[in-house]
């Protein structure tokens, strides 16, 4: 029980120090007792851990993008020293009163060290102050139940009110199983609120990565002004099993991947992780947001 | 009100017999004027919209039809919605709030097609388009929960400022075979989802989901329909009048929508305000 406590309190201190200094950030769920190198899941080829973290986890061999955690995320993509988050001790409850949910909830914090499935937080990119939502697949697949639906609502309305840039970056299954009618209706709350936000004349600017389906490609996911993917994501409502099942025969090479999205018409570009934070940053200029040129950004 | 079980419901839910968005029209409704087609790729049968009377009044009815023959099953695709029927309906909707009419919709599907042409078309954004678009939609939306309300392919209609149900409808984030299948990964413990999922009439409006619940004949809606429509129709005119007291529709329903879950959320320390 102390201990627990102090390990937490280590994580969270660690977690603060990190986004500070802008150092790579240490897993603290990762048992001790691992090897130099981690296989890509993608190609299998080995690739050192110290690579994985120079590369911000995109396979150096065949180009696959890891899923990030929502704090790497952060630091990837925010100026350093700039993160301030919003809504950190945000929770839901258990409407259904689902056997084991709490327990499964409790054991998710104590390994991934987040709260919930969404990071919320106000910062900058290339000095144009936003509010930036990060979701997580460690945490129950990303899936949005009242904690996330309420956190990227609350999130959209900080921005309305702030008259600051709205950025998400999807990663989720869907709704999320466990609380039931109620994970449906954060799909109506939250394209409410980045409506609500759009038409105050906000820019919203989605990044679908890994895999963004379900509910959150069904609501504030399709929404944006701008919509951006990481190569190779998995984007689309139904999940490619539940197809399979539905039509009978399996799904081309490619299907539902973001490059299949950009040809269907449903992406404004497909951009490598590397150059995530520039595009943004070019972005954000082009809107008028964070004054003269600055950082990574490209002349056109 | 009848006691059954969860899955008693979710069984007359989908009876074949059951009153659907076309059989309300015929009885409730008088000119009702078919307007087919998204102007964009297609026409969706699973969706059926167009204008009608209520009881002299224009209004813009849209709703899942699923059909009652084999053949009308096939081309309604039971109800599942692709994404030309979800443009459909948000054509129809903005007519509807050009033109001053309130939209009444009827929901009956067992979700959202999930097909390979369906994705390819943009089903997930076709459904978050609805929900935007009923979200500031500046004339009254009534929903009435007829049937099986599944999961996202259902709230894309269903976005009321009243949400009604019938007695037996259900109305679910999936459908209990899906939910036994994600949680258990066993699709047979279906009937043991239904009654975890908490998805009957009652206790949606217990959740605030639902703002009324509809009684149906004691063997269902299928063993009297005329009973139905009388119950039906009574609750839409009420309905109606409630929808016209409200100052902005618009506005009505983002609270609405705002309020969902959010007596369960806690701050674990003190937090930003919030309006």
């Amino acid at each position: 029980m102390i201990n627990d406590g102090f390990s937490n309190r280590r994580r969270q201190l660690l977690r603060l120090k990190v986004l500070r200094e802008g150092r790579q950030p240490q897993d603290p769920a990762r048992p001790k007792a691992e090897g130099v190198f981690a296989p890509c899941p993608d190609c299998g080829r080995a690739v050192s851990r110290r690579t994985w973290a120079e590369r911000q986890n995109v396979c150096p061999h065949c180009g696959f993008h890891r899923p990030m955690s929502a704090y790497q995320r952060m630091e990837q993509i925010l100026d350093p020293g700039s993160f301030k988050e919003l809504d950190a001790g945000l929770c839901g409850g258990d409407p259904l009163q689902f056997d084991g949910y709490p327990e499964k909830l409790r054991r998710l914090r104590q390994i991934t060290g987040l709260q919930e499935a969404v990071v919320c937080a106000k910062g900058r990119i290339g000095g144009a102050a936003v509010v930036i939502g990060v979701m997580d697949s460690r945490f129950l697949m990303g899936s949005m139940g009242v904690a996330v639906g309420e956190k990227i609502a609350r999130a959209a309305d900080t921005a309305r009110r702030e008259k600051l840039p709205l950025i998400l970056f999807c990663a989720s299954g869907g709704a999320r199983m466990q609380e039931g009618i109620l994970s449906l209706m954060q799909m109506a709350k939250t394209a409410e609120a980045v409506s609500r936000f759009q038409d105050a004349g906000g820019l919203y600017i989605a990044c679908l990565t890994h895999p963004t389906t379900g509910g959150v490609t069904a609501s504030f996911a399709s929404l944006a002004d701008v919509t951006l993917a990481e190569p190779g994501a998995l984007i689309g409502f139904a999940g490619p099993r539940v197809i399979e099942q539905t039509i009978g025969q399996t799904l081309p090479q490619g299907f539902q991947r973001s490059e299949y999205l950009l040809e269907h018409g449903f992406l404004d570009a497909v951009v490598p992780r590397a150059e995530l934070r520039g595009v943004l940053i070019r972005l954000l200029q082009l809107h008028g947001k964070g004054g003269r040129r600055r950082g990574t950004a490209q002349r056109v | 009100m009848a006691q059954r079980s969860a899955f008693e419901r979710v069984t007359l839910a989908r009876h074949p017999d059951r009153p659907g968005v076309e059989d309300y029209i015929r009885a409730l409704f008088t000119d009702f004027f078919e307007q087919r087609g998204d102007r964009l790729f297609g026409d969706d049968a699973a969706i059926l919209g167009g204008i009608a009377l209520f009881h002299g009044r224009p209004v813009t009815v849209i709703g899942q039809r699923k059909g009652h023959t084999r053949q009308e099953n096939l081309r309604c695709n039971f109800g599942m919605p692709g994404p030309e029927g979800y443009r459909k309906a948000q054509r129809l909707m903005r007519q509807a709030e050009k033109f001053g009419r309130p939209v009444l919709t009827f929901v009956d599907t067992p979700g959202a097609y999930p097909g390979l042409e369906a994705e390819a078309r943009g089903q997930g954004e076709a459904i978050a388009q609805s929900l935007a678009l009923m979200s500031r939609l500046r004339v009254p939306i009534i929903t009435l929960v007829t049937g099986e309300g599944g999961s996202g392919g259902a709230l894309a209609l269903a976005m009321g400022n009243t949400v009604l149900m019938l007695e037996n409808a259900v109305y679910s984030v999936l459908s209990p075979e899906g939910f036994a299948s994600i949680l258990w990964k066993d699709p047979a413990r279906a009937r043991e989802a239904s009654e975890a999922m908490r998805l009957t009439a009652a206790d949606l409006l217990e959740l605030g989901v639902a703002d009324r619940v509809l009684p149906e004949p004691e063997a269902g809606a299928q063993a009297d329909p005329q009973a139905v429509y009388r119950t039906v129709n009574a609750a839409l005119v009420q309905a109606l009048r409630a929808a016209d007291r409200i100052a902005s529709p618009a506005e009505h329903r983002r609270r609405r929508y705002l309020a969902m879950g959010r007596s369960l959320v806690r701050q674990k320390k003190e937090q930003t305000a919030w309006d």
